[in-house]
């Protein structure tokens, strides 16, 4: 994984100390509300419903042990001893005081880590594949050039007054995107062209919130060398040209769908014509220097040798179920990789205890390489597991409640903090997901409905991705009451498409029943083992329409 | 009352008069005063405003935007780039285009809502002149420019591309 050079490291701690002037100086009076809003959004603090919320970024989602463990220490120390791992692969903390928050960011900075850019219009943290380096689907591993991005866009002096916030995702293959990538601001494929070489695909114009789109191509193949300045150049383009009289169109995906993909290229190209060969061209050795940060680990060779794992999964059903449903196939034989579900039934999703923390650290020193990733569907995983190892790191995962063998599942939703947490909220959506889970309580019949993704928003502005979820759920208002539409046939993967609103929003109470006639529909209609997805693309709406509001 | 700006780090007096700006005002008739004008006053009183001892100044941003002047800057001692609301980020874009694309190495001055807190990003994209918002301590603000020692990317400033 990357670690920190002297340059970084100093970046970190220099910002540490701007935020404490600006924090001291905002408290002196000195500074004033609305410019010191600016200012430490930019550092990932919200304020909140109840307090202040602190983003803390986990560039493109991957923690060493070190840092897990810290963050156990501050929500332990600072918050209520819990945090929430969001759709962003960030951690949020929902109950900082604003005065601690300097020294928040001064233990982050002894461990590589910051709050910079988590929020504000810049540049966010650059998120990927979570299963990058490991899948067998990839052309190459994404982070490196992840890694990449994150230094270019760390206080850009050109690109940190946007007109909106601007969000970058790298996957490593088209096939099987695990990044949301088609629903970000830039979308990055590594694609190979005719002459086997290669290079990015790059998108742009995704996005959900209020007015979702699916990204459209600007360039079918972008050599290495030239990542930065076509980044650059599709940022300066925005920077000039987007909206900033309306927040709500604001995003880049306004502009592009104004102008349309066409026009939109041609004014990206002549920039890029202009800066395409300057100090941002990146040569082959800076390309081998971030790559050699994620070469891949030392594997045990005669791991796939071990002969204990298939005699536990004939021995124990619950490992068995546990295997099959939460961990996936290595590109290594004899390795898996291992969701750690933040689904467990009562717990909000995505949400961790500092104890939890400090103990899946410990189990990622003793089984997966000291690394943890977070996972775009609010869980972790630890990605290098040998065969042998599973059963006794399930067995620690139990004791922990983090073993619940859900994901993929209806129960593996994803979940905005909503009205509970959120100040924009229209509705709760951790109360909701609860009452889901009370209603699909049976794990055997969960796993017989198969991967169905169900994501749910607070509100409009969509940071739980309900447009994209097979089934998404938004919470509106109506006249002071929480109701909740039903939306279906999203998805963020290679397949992307845009959920559609199946009819008029539902009470509160009535939510799992409405869910529950969906499903019921599918489970009637499907075909063999046919995901809900397929099924509904071959059905389409009605059949669904007439169930819930018979 | 002499009125004060941040120049090459510099706190020192500022002798030009804005006839243009957060608010237009006429031309004056004193021909040797160094004015900043207004686009549209450009536009409409170019002859005149080019037949004057003083030197010229031109305001752009809040809608007026580089492609409306790149082509006659030459005829310009000063370009201030005007800041509306801190927020809208068009000028930091501005000034590098003009130091980077075009050449132009006379003085670049932000104006407007200019605040302590972004200095360190105007200088890194060509602005060397700043005239902050009345109420910021200049002094204080000095301190901004060293608010990073290092840089992840090249702009207006030598700066090399990210580390590696
Ligand atoms: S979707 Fe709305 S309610 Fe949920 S976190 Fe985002 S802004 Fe808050």
């Amino acid at each position: 994984m990357y670690q920190y050079n002297e340059i970084d490291q100093k970046i970190v701690d220099e910002r540490v100390e701007q935020f404490r002037d600006q924090t001291r100086r905002f408290l002196a009076g000195e500074l004033g509300e609305a410019e010191f809003r600016a200012l430490r959004l930019m550092n990932g603090l919200y304020i909140q419903r109840h307090a202040p919320m602190l983003r803390i970024a986990i560039p493109y989602g991957l923690l060493s042990s070190e840092q897990l463990r810290m963050l156990g220490f501050i929500t332990r120390k600072y918050d209520k001893s819990y945090g929430h791992f969001s759709t962003r692969q960030n951690l949020q903390l929902n109950w900082p005081k604003l005065e601690d928050v300097p020294d928040i960011l001064a233990h982050l900075a002894k461990v590589e880590m910051h709050a910079i850019q988590t929020s504000g219009n810049c540049i966010r943290n650059t998120t990927s594949d979570h299963l990058a380096g490991v899948n067998p689907d990839e052309l190459e591993d994404p982070r490196p050039y992840c890694e990449i991005i994150r230094q270019w866009s760390s206080f850009h002096p050109e690109f940190s007054y946007l007109p909106r916030k601007f969000k970058i995702a790298v996957s490593g293959a088209e096939k099987n995107d695990r990044a949301a990538t088609l629903v970000h601001d830039i979308g990055i494929y590594l694609v190979k062209n005719p002459q086997g070489e290669i290079g990015f695909k790059i998108l742009a114009g995704g996005g959900l919130g209020r007015t979702p789109y699916i990204a459209q191509t600007v360039r079918e193949f972008l050599p290495k060398k030239h990542l930065l300045s076509y980044l650059e150049a599709i940022l300066r383009v925005y920077n000039q040209h987007g909206r900033r009289d309306n927040i709500y169109k604001a995003r880049i995906k306004i502009l592009v769908n104004a102008l349309g993909i066409e026009k939109f290229r041609e004014m990206v190209d002549a920039e890029w014509e202009h800066i395409r060969d300057s100090a941002l061209q990146l040569d082959e050795n800076q390309l081998q220097h971030f790559r050699e940060f994620f070469t891949p680990h030392a594997y045990d060779k005669n791991a796939a040798d071990d002969s204990s794992f298939s005699t536990q999964i004939q021995a124990d059903k619950n490992f068995a179920a546990w295997t099959k449903h939460n961990t996936v196939e290595h590109k290594i034989a004899g390795y898996r990789s291992v969701y750690i579900s933040l689904k467990a039934p009562g717990i909000a999703p995505g949400d961790m205890t500092d104890e939890q923390m400090e103990a899946v650290a410990d189990l990622a020193d003793q089984y997966s390489f000291s690394q943890i990733r977070v996972t775009h569907d609010q869980n972790l995983i630890l990605a290098d597991v040998k065969q042998g190892d599973l059963h006794a790191l399930y067995q620690a995962l139990g004791k922990l409640g983090l073993a619940t063998a859900n994901i993929g599942t209806l129960n593996d939703m994803i979940c905005c903090p909503g009205l509970d947490f959120c100040s924009l909220a229209n509705a709760g959506s951790i109360g909701i997901a609860k009452q889901i889970n009370e209603k699909f309580d049976n794990l055997d019949y969960l796993y017989d409905l198969g991967e169905i993704k169900l994501k749910m928003s607070g509100c409009i502005n969509a940071c739980g991705h309900h447009h994209v979820g097979h089934i998404g759920i938004l919470g509106v208002d109506k006249k002071g009451e929480e109701f909740y539409q039903f939306q279906l046939g999203g998805s963020a993967a290679e397949d992307a498409s845009l959920a559609k609103i199946i009819g008029p929003a539902v009470a509160k109470e009535d939510v799992a029943n409405t869910l529950e006639k969906i499903i019921d529909v599918y489970t009637d209609k499907r075909e063999g083992d046919e995901r809900f997805i397929d099924t509904y693309r071959r059905i389409g709406m009605q059949p669904f329409k007439e169930a819930v509001y018979a | 009352m002499t009125k004060h700006i941040i120049k090459d780090r510099q706190i020192i007096e500022d002798h030009w008069l804005y006839t243009g700006g957060e608010e237009e005002q006429a031309i004056p008739s004193d021909e040797d005063l160094d004015i900043i004008v207004s686009f549209d006053q450009w536009q409409n009183e170019r002859e005149k405003l080019l037949n004057r001892n003083g030197k010229l100044g031109v305001c752009i941003g809040n809608g007026v935007s580089i492609d409306d002047i790149k082509d006659e800057l030459g005829n310009f001692d000063l370009i201030a780039i005007l800041f509306t609301a801190f927020k809208d980020g068009r000028g930091y874009s501005y000034a590098r285009l003009l130091r980077e694309r075009h050449g132009f190495k006379k003085e670049i001055r932000a104006i407007g809502n200019v605040l302590r807190d972004q200095l360190f990003y105007m200088e890194r994209c060509g602005f060397d002149a700043f005239d902050l918002e009345h109420g910021n301590n200049m002094e204080n603000a000095l301190a901004a420019f060293k608010d990073f020692s290092v840089r992840y990317q090249p702009a207006a400033d030598d700066a090399a591309t990210i580390s590696g």
